[in-house]
């Protein structure tokens, strides 16, 4: 989707302000807030692409207005609400009115927390065809504007740049964040010049890469 | 340096009255969600405590500066790290969530690699850890794919005009660290001295590796 959340290139955001000796977390619900999302995660209840793109669908507006915590925090009352978990309700009184529901995994105990950090989930998939590039190959980014999730920034869109590394198939987000299953597709990582993205008077020495999937390329002529 | 937000605690989550008898309504929130998951059977408290624990004390940049450290003082170690990113990590101890697929990037006084997600957060966890509130901003996300050199002047780092720079924008699953330049004077240095110069930044590409006489050896 052409959220807000699709920052590149964007002006009047200001300065970059680093924290000396910022602490990991800012205030204890963060880390409540960040736990609960990694521990609902693993119920397997969705995926970690809809749980993406259930913190970047909002209004400019209120995107804008979150820090990066009270954005997962919304992402998660969404996800967890849609698929009836949990209430709107239920969160504004902080009790349960509703019998739970069986999940699909079972909650995670601490051993599995521990087990699913180390294991993390690798996207890597095996190939259903045949690369379509190459290194080297010149490709255009397609111009598209799909409303749902995709990975495929709009500053790029309609863009040649060149195929630097091939990295294999992976989970193809645009389709496993809205339940279509992993449709595996190739992922290459594509770099442009600075010029060709941002005009002729843009520095020389810059260059921008993007990791994009084969969808969302087409050869350059 | 403070945020222009910072009085009511815009970018930091505002923890004003974590310890007076006064909640914020988002503190009070979580709080509520909490109970509920818990009390259906959701969520494990002892679960959370793990996540929480894991990031807040366990993995960090000092994962990562063991990577580059080693990548310093060991010839045979660099050029595996840069042939298989993956396995050289892995090798140390650190791999994991979001950190499935990492790739290591060298700087050389022709290249210099920088790395964002203007999309969202995607960051190196097991070599880094979280990103710190910067990385997920918009001033960061928006500019450093457009404006690269003047990102690396509000971190106050200047790199020579004619090196190129190459900025990663991690919009997948692959996710990168930095391999910072070598500070002069560090020769013979042993690996532990090298990681104290390795900076968080000098991994993502925003700063450049601490000079020796910048840290009490």
């Amino acid at each position: 989707m052409n959220g807000v959340h699709d920052m590149g290139g964007m002006h009047g955001f200001g300065p970059v302000e680093p924290e000396p000796g910022e602490p990991v977390f800012h205030a204890e619900w963060e880390r409540r807030a960040f736990a609960l999302t990694l521990a609902m995660g693993a119920t397997g209840e969705w995926t970690l692409d809809a749980a993406r793109f259930a913190r970047e669908d909002w209004p400019a507006g209120a995107y804008l207005s979150r820090t990066y915590y009270e954005m997962w925090l919304a992402g998660l009352e969404r996800l967890l609400a849609e698929r009836g978990l949990v209430s709107a309700a239920e969160v504004e009184s902080g009790r349960p009115a509703e019998p739970a529901r069986p999940l699909r995994r079972g909650a995670v105990d601490a051993d599995a927390a521990a087990r699913m950090l180390r294991s993390g989930g690798p996207t890597n998939r095996a190939a259903p065809r045949p690369a379509r590039f190459a290194e080297g190959d010149r490709v255009r980014a397609r111009t598209m504007n799909p409303p749902t999730h995709t990975r495929l920034p709009r500053y790029v869109r309609g863009r040649v740049g060149t195929v630097v590394l091939v990295h294999g198939c992976h989970v193809f987000p645009d389709v496993n964040a809205h339940g279509g299953g992993e449709d595996p597709q190739w992922l290459y990582t594509v770099r442009f010049d600075g010029r060709d993205l941002w005009g002729p008077d843009t520095d020389p020495t810059v260059a921008v890469s993007v990791d994009a999937f084969e969808p969302y390329l087409e050869p350059a002529a | 340096m403070a945020p222009p937000e910072h009085d009511h605690g815009h970018h930091h989550g505002g923890d004003d009255h974590e310890h007076g008898s006064e909640l914020s309504e988002t503190q009070r929130r979580v709080r509520a969600l909490e109970t509920v998951l818990t009390e259906k059977g959701y969520v494990d408290p002892a679960a959370l405590d793990v996540l929480v624990e894991t990031y807040e004390t366990k993995v960090g940049p000092h994962n990562g500066a063991r990577v580059v450290a080693k990548a310093w003082a060991d010839p045979e170690y660099r050029a595996r790290l840069f042939s298989d990113s993956g396995a050289a990590i892995t090798a140390l101890g650190f791999a994991g969530r979001q950190g499935e697929n990492i790739i290591a990037l060298e700087n050389t006084p022709d290249v210099h690699n920088m790395v964002v997600c203007t999309l969202c957060s995607c960051y190196p966890w097991p070599v880094l850890g979280l990103p710190p509130v910067w990385y997920k901003s918009a001033p960061y996300r928006s500019r450093a794919v457009s404006d690269p050199r003047g990102v690396l002047r509000d971190f106050g780092v200047e790199i020579d005009p004619e090196t190129e720079i190459r900025v990663w924008d991690s919009t997948a699953e692959l996710r990168y660290l930095v391999v910072p330049m070598r500070p002069e004077g560090t020769e013979g240095w042993s690996e532990q001295d090298l990681a104290a110069l390795v900076t968080r930044d000098s991994m993502i590409g925003t700063g450049l590796a601490a000079r020796p006489q910048a840290v009490a050896s």
